[in-house]
């Protein structure tokens, strides 16, 4: 209010809301980005692990990412697997087995 | 029991070499005993702010390297008896500086005096985290503007992280000392308030410095400001600053400047 009425006297905009604004946007990025990095990394690692007992892999096929948003994050795995990956597997049973 | 503070703040300018030798003194003042030393190596100047700058001999990387004993490099304040400096070496660079060696030097000093209050360098650096490794308490020194907000964000970070403390599941003390205050541009929302600035960092607050010609008038001089004009608003401010650290609870107020009856018929000074 008293902001508003200076506003109209003084010509000139407050500029202390915009600052505090775009602070708390990107620290809440830069924090998330600082806390979770190893939380990515892990996942990563173990859904690699994970996939690679049945299918061979090119471990940088393999993107794990995830997106914050206001209410839900979602977590974004994205694997490529290489074309007659079935035949792969049975061979890969077949050696296990003999 | 001796007590470790790093003052600290990622951003460069916002007042650390200041804060040390202000609060340092004014600890000094009440009784205690104090040593401030300047991480900031190849780049030193808490010596010049103190006006010790010519009676440097032996510094913090000769008694790592063990070079020279700590007393031989400790220099005694000319005003107070029982502030001591530790200056940074102005020749090598912040590589010269290893943990092992900045932990024995900490400990030797911890059994020296009650206060040791660590100057860091700018930047988030070798110097600046192995003047926070070993700290029990932090101050974050921090100007009410975006940039120095968002490093003192990051520094809050690695205070949490990379201290001896945090290693071992304890937690460094933090208190956040806003330091160039303007209370009428801040009343008139071109600055960022202390609640804001609290908000954000989620950290408790332990003075508010006002911006003042005396912090500079002081520097000039090679003193520190809480002994060069102790009745002066940053003086007051960084007082009560040094005594909530000894754990008194004292209201939160900005010091402002006496203002002669013209001055204040004509108005603030320009900004």
């Amino acid at each position: 209010m008293s902001i508003n009425l200076l506003r109209l006297f003084g010509g000139r905009s407050a500029t202390a809301p915009v600052a505090r604004e775009r602070l708390q946007i990107l620290l809440a990025h830069e924090r998330g980005l600082l806390g979770q990095p190893d939380l990515l990394v892990t996942l990563r690692e173990e859904i690699l692990a994970v996939v690679s007992r049945h299918i061979q892999l090119d471990p940088d096929k393999v993107i794990v990412k995830l997106e914050r948003g206001k209410t839900v994050s979602t977590l974004e795995v994205d694997i490529e697997v290489p074309n007659g990956f079935e035949q792969m597997v049975r061979g890969g049973r077949r050696a296990a087995g003999g | 029991m001796a007590k470790v503070l790093v003052v600290t703040s990622g951003k460069g300018g916002v007042g650390k070499t200041t804060t040390t030798a202000a609060l340092g003194a004014a600890l000094a003042q009440s009784g205690q005993s104090v040593v401030v030393v300047d991480f900031d190596v190849g780049l030193r100047n808490l010596d010049l702010v103190m006006g010790a700058e010519r009676r440097v001999v032996f510094d913090l990387i000769n008694v790592v390297q063990g070079v020279a004993k700590l007393p031989q490099a400790l220099i005694r304040d000319k005003r107070l008896e029982n502030l001591w400096l530790l200056p940074a070496s102005q020749t090598r660079d912040k590589d010269a500086l290893t943990d092992e060696g900045v932990g024995r030097v900490i400990a030797e000093l911890k059994s020296r005096f009650d206060w040791i209050l660590c100057d860091s360098p700018a930047g988030i650096e070798r110097g600046a985290t192995l003047a926070m490794r070993y700290a029990d308490e932090a101050i974050i020194v921090t100007n009410p503007e975006v940039s120095s907000v968002r490093d003192s964000d990051r520094i809050i970070g690695m205070l949490d992280s990379k201290t001896v403390r945090a290693e071992q599941g304890e937690r460094v003390e933090k208190h956040i000392l806003i330091t160039r205050y303007d209370p009428a541009r801040a009343a008139r929302g071109e600055m960022l308030n202390i609640d804001d600035i609290l908000e954000i960092l989620a950290t408790p607050l332990l003075g508010i410095i006002p911006e003042s010609q005396d912090v500079l008038r002081a520097s000039n001089v090679g003193s520190p400001v809480t002994v060069n004009d102790a009745a002066s608003a940053p003086a007051r401010a960084y007082f009560d600053a040094a005594r909530r650290l000894g754990g008194e609870q004292i209201e939160m107020v900005v010091p402002t400047e006496r203002k002669g009856f013209m001055n204040r018929l004509l108005g603030r000074k320009a900004a």
